[in-house]
């Protein structure tokens, strides 16, 4: 024993998770609704996700090490998951020099200029792809159709999503003739929950983000709170609207398995520096997602709201942190 | 199902390397240094001088006040003088050394091994001789015994709770007791119960101790008010009021002690000592811990007089390993680590635990990510993430207004966290402050 | 649309003078008399708002000044008598002279002096490492180096030394202001009276143990043998806690200590060299 021994406050012992293993299951987490979206769109998605995923790296290790004068920060894959998010909600023939400028404005604007990796007030892939929706909006709501594995880049064939169908003919108070209707253009339940439709990467196979969802709560990487009461409430307000005036309104299941409602309120919501920290908390913010998605969806101009939900809901976080607290030892169970 | 505590808690890697190992008695020191401060509360005053000879079991320093505890020789010799001498923090404190001669013990102590199970002391004189023999909490705090053996006016108790949990990682002393010392335990929990007025007790284990568990199960049979209850694993059980909640469902409030709810919790190390001081007369001058370490070549718990080097432990126990990176008296978590094996044995060493250099090194911390995993971890509901952001910045008023106080330094939160922040050594610091602030106030 | 514009301008205008008569009225209601002088010192201080003085900030510390019968006890450490003046001037006092005055660091355990025994491994902060233990040597009295002290500065005037692992004082920057002082868990800086050419006459060690143990620590520690305070002519050492300290209210420099200290614990610095002897070489150059 020539070494001096180490001092230091207890505890002596350490739990084995890391911040990059916590991000690297999410990236696993991810894998199925990657390889879904590979299946349908073919080596195209590949490439927006690699391109999304390289930029981000990239951006993070210059903005640290030449503008921040820190040791990059690349090591702890929360670049990584931003890219993957970031691709996730994009069309798959999106060019690659707009992939690029949302990648800049993910990691440069939303994440660096707040200090980094834990002081990013917004989910860094939502403001980028906010960003490209507001600055490209004719680029980012082209939806090709997934026409398999040969599906070249450039050659898609577009066509509408569910939503925006939908969002066209709420007030024409013929949905539920249009989902009946044999051979219409509005995906039925069985192509939602497989991912044969149009959409944005990430956000077509239901079933992927599923298993994304059970793995990461089976690895304790997330709680429940966050992705149960978002559906929930999803669920139960489109169902009250549905009930009203099943017409002009689409049932639940549809709505749950249609859109980016699924990624976000998994992958996107669930994101640990803008979410609240207290399950009171996450239950609160989770149903404000859950209200504001219905809200713009059925009423707004826009068909999808479930990314302008998280932000507006992550703007709420550090006022929900504030004043819901966890429940205190001794609160519970008043005795003597 | 098994009973636990609700809020919190994590399942640190259990280590119990030592729990086969019987107690083994280690041989007297050549020389004991034995400090007059091995408890909560005022030292005690040395009642001895450099050069008297003094046996096994002789008060060598009074306790000052109620909060405080006698000393008594552990060993036989000759005072080689009083000074201040480095304890296991490193600072210097008051210690009382003696040269080893002989083995000779204080005549009125009952060095039989028969147990006795007649109570013939009252109540009052129980709570007496503990005060007189020096009975100090077992389980690591060394709160003085005496204070928690009556009932102060005005409060009631209606149940006493034996912490038998042993939660934290690697340590086994108290296991081995319960296995090996089952009757004298009982005898021990029977004798709290008669100081108290109490008619029932429960002992609370965790079942990674099964044969523990049956052992005084069976046992208990024999004696009226005592029950055994399993509970599943899960850290800081061992904490008073983690324990308090998990056996009865009651929750003391912030900032109270556990009386407020009509129970106490004693440790069943405490027990045994308490057994020994009133039926045997013998004070508090040999504890058992658990000598440990994943290089160690024969971890082992042993039974050791008050004031032996640690350096004589770990030699019996195969001499120090060359990867040693620390050496912690106490459990993992919340344990103290020592810059020297010179330092000795006090009341309050449950352990002493060897790490590899893979344990021992703490990771570079990272930024916090608000992953919110400490908040779930903390068994008192705190939010530690916040605690260490306000203690960095001394803002008092708040971290009291976020119940920093509450805070028992279990260590759930420093553990749990991917980013490896400090999180309770701020804390820590931020309850000095605060601390500091809340007597100043109730001076004025 | 005209229409749409116009009620849009005379919906917006009335909002807006709305708003200003109820700022105006709650304006009018709740205003706070301060004295104007307030507002003078402030302009006066350094506005460094460092806590120097005493005060949480500037506009505490001028708001004491203006409320204050004399100026005795309050002073501004970063301006010095120059500050001080301006605000006896604006407030018709007089501000007595103050000594300005420098910080120094009295340990000199490097790891050369004083061998390491442990490291430590929590968290970077001076307070926390004090609270857990005696530190990384046998000395449970000297500098932990963890640089608390150079944290709290706000004026670049301290620095870690990497090769000694000691706080440096710049004393170029240094505005006692004390923040130091009151980082150090250790009590290990002092505020010292500034000399002509920045001399330095003090002991530099903090350690109460007896000369055994003290000395096995540290090479250069105060042993408090008390051979400064014989040579010394005009009471300006005093021994406690087998612990020799130099005021440097009462040191004349006269040089006579350092040469007499067995262990090198006394350090004279930025004085010319001794003409008979050679320079000892414990000095430390700040």
């Amino acid at each position: 024993m020539n070494k001096l021994l180490k001092i230091s406050p207890s505890p002596h012992v350490t739990g084995k998770e890391t911040t990059g293993k916590l991000m690297f299951g999410v990236v696993i987490a991810l894998l199925p609704a990657l390889a879904a979206t590979i299946w349908f769109f073919g080596w195209a998605a590949l490439l927006v996700t690699a391109v999304s995923v390289v930029s981000c790296v990239i951006f993070e290790f210059l903005i640290t090490k030449y503008i921040l004068k820190k040791t990059p920060t690349i090591n702890d894959g929360s670049a990584v998951v931003t890219g993957l998010l970031l691709a996730f909600c994009l069309p798959v023939n999106l060019p690659v020099w707009i992939i690029i400028i949302g990648a800049l404005v993910a990691i440069g604007v939303a994440k660096m200029t707040f200090g980094g990796l834990g002081n990013n007030p917004f989910n860094p892939a939502l403001v980028g792809r906010v960003f490209l929706f507001l600055s490209f909006p004719v680029q980012m709501t082209t939806w090709p159709v997934p026409r398999g594995f040969a599906t070249g880049y450039a050659d898609a064939e577009t066509g509408a999503t569910a939503l925006s169908i939908l969002n066209e003919n709420y007030d024409k108070g013929n949905i539920d003739s249009l989902l009946n209707t044999p051979g219409s253009e509005l995906p039925g339940y069985s192509q939602l929950f497989w991912g044969e439709m149009g959409g944005s990467l990430g956000e077509i196979a239901a079933f992927a983000l599923i298993l994304g969802l059970i793995y990461m709560l089976a690895k304790k990487i997330i709680t429940w709170h966050i992705p149960v009461s978002i559906l929930g409430t999803v669920a139960v307000f489109t169902a009250l609207l549905w009930l009203a005036n099943p017409s002009s309104n689409i049932d639940p299941l549809y709505h749950l398995m249609s859109g980016g409602l699924l990624l976000g309120a998994i992958f996107m919501a669930t994101d640990y520096v803008t979410s609240p920290m207290s399950g009171r908390g996450m239950i609160v913010y989770g149903i404000g997602i859950g209200v504001i998605t219905v809200l713009i969806r059925r009423f707004g101009a826009y068909p999808e709201g479930v990314q302008f939900a998280i932000l507006i809901m992550n703007a709420f976080t550090p006022l929900i942190n504030t004043y819901l607290k966890p429940v205190r030892f001794g609160e519970e169970v008043k005795h003597g | 199902m098994l009973k636990t505590f609700p809020k919190g808690g994590v399942h640190p890697p259990e280590n119990k390397l030592s729990s086969v190992s019987p107690v083994e008695v280690l041989p007297t020191p050549q020389q004991v240094v034995i400090p007059v401060s091995q408890h909560i509360g005022a030292p005690a005053s040395p009642v001895v001088k450099k050069g008297d000879m003094v046996k096994a079991g002789e008060v060598i320093a009074t306790g000052q006040g109620f909060v405080s505890a006698n000393i008594h020789s552990s060993v036989s010799g000759k005072v080689l003088k009083i000074d201040k001498m480095p304890d296991s923090t490193g600072y210097k404190q008051l210690s009382v050394i003696i040269d080893v001669e002989g083995d000779e013990w204080d005549p009125a102590i009952d060095r039989s091994e028969t147990v006795v199970r007649e109570i013939s002391l009252s109540a009052e004189e129980i709570v007496k001789r503990c005060n007189a023999m020096g009975i100090v909490g077992m389980g690591g705090a060394t709160f003085p015994s005496h204070v928690k053996l009556s009932v102060p006016p005005g409060k009631k108790c209606d149940i006493l709770i034996i912490n038998g949990v042993e939660c934290e990682p690697y340590l086994t002393s108290d296991h081995r007791i319960m296995i090996e010392r089952g009757e004298e335990l009982l005898t021990g929990v029977t004798i709290i119960m008669k100081a108290l007025g109490v008619e029932r007790a429960i002992i609370g284990i965790e079942n990674n101790k099964p044969d523990a568990i049956e052992n005084l199960t069976s046992l208990a049979a024999a004696f009226s008010g005592i029950s055994v209850q399993p509970l599943s694993v899960k850290y800081p059980q061992g904490g008073e009021k983690q324990l308090i909640r998990a056996l009865i469902k009651r929750e003391v409030p912030s900032g109270k002690l556990p009386i407020e709810v009509g129970t106490v919790v004693h440790n069943v190390g405490t027990a045994v000592a308490v057994y020994e001081a009133v039926q045997k007369n013998k004070p508090l001058i040999e504890r058992v811990v658990t000598v440990t370490g994943k290089d160690l070549a024969r971890p082992c718990n042993l039974l050791v007089r008050i004031g032996t080097p640690v350096a004589d432990l770990i030699n019996f126990a195969g001499g120090i390993p060359e990867s040693t990176a620390k050496i912690v008296n106490g459990g993992p978590m919340m344990g103290k680590a020592i810059s020297t094996p010179e330092v000795p044995v006090t009341k309050g060493t449950s352990g002493i635990i060897l790490f590899t250099e893979e344990e021992a090194v703490r990771n570079p911390s990272g930024p916090c990510i608000r992953c919110g995993k400490c908040i779930t971890a903390c068994a008192m509901g705190l939010e530690p993430f916040l605690l260490m952001t306000l203690a960095s910045r001394a803002l008092t008023e708040r971290m009291e207004k976020e119940r920093i106080m509450d805070c028992m330094e279990c260590g759930s939160c420093s553990y749990i966290c991917p980013a490896s922040r400090p999180l309770l050594d701020y804390i820590r610091l931020g309850k000095q402050l605060t601390g500091k602030v809340i007597r100043e106030r109730s001076h004025k | 649309m005209s229409s749409t514009v116009l009620i849009t301008i005379i919906s917006l205008s009335t909002l807006g003078l709305l708003a200003a008569i109820v700022l105006f009225f709650v304006a009018r209601k709740f205003k706070v008399y301060e004295d104007p002088r307030i507002d003078q010192v402030e302009e006066a201080l350094p506005g460094a708002n460092c806590g120097g003085c005493g005060f949480a900030g500037c506009r505490n510390f001028a708001e004491a000044l203006v409320k204050a019968e004399s100026f005795e006890g309050l002073n501004c450490p970063v301006g010095g008598s120059d500050t001080m003046k301006s605000a006896a001037e604006i407030l018709g006092r007089v501000a007595p002279e103050v000594e300005p005055r420098v910080a120094v660091v009295r340990c000199n355990g490097t790891p050369e002096h004083s061998p390491r025994t442990n490291s430590y491994d929590g968290a970077p902060n001076c307070t926390i490492a004090h609270s857990v233990y005696g530190g990384e040597t046998g000395c449970s009295y000297g500098c932990l180096g963890l640089g608390e002290c150079v944290d709290a500065c706000d004026f670049d005037a301290m620095y870690m030394d990497s090769v000694t692992e000691l706080p440096v004082i710049i004393d170029d920057n240094c505005v006692a202001c004390g923040a130091c002082v009151r980082a150090c868990p250790r009590d290990i800086i002092e505020l010292r009276k500034k000399s002509k050419k920045e001399r330095k006459i003090y002991v530099c060690c903090v350690n109460e143990d007896k000369g055994g143990p003290a000395r096995k620590a540290c090479k250069v520690a105060c042993i408090g043998c008390g051979k400064c305070q014989q040579v010394c002519e005009f009471d300006a050492i005093t021994i406690a806690n087998n612990l020799a300290f130099i005021d440097s209210d009462k040191c004349k420099f006269c040089r006579k200590c350092e040469p007499v200290c067995p262990t090198g614990a006394i350090l004279e610095l930025n004085f010319p060299p001794r003409k008979p002897k050679e320079e000892k070489e414990a000095k430390v150059e700040a």
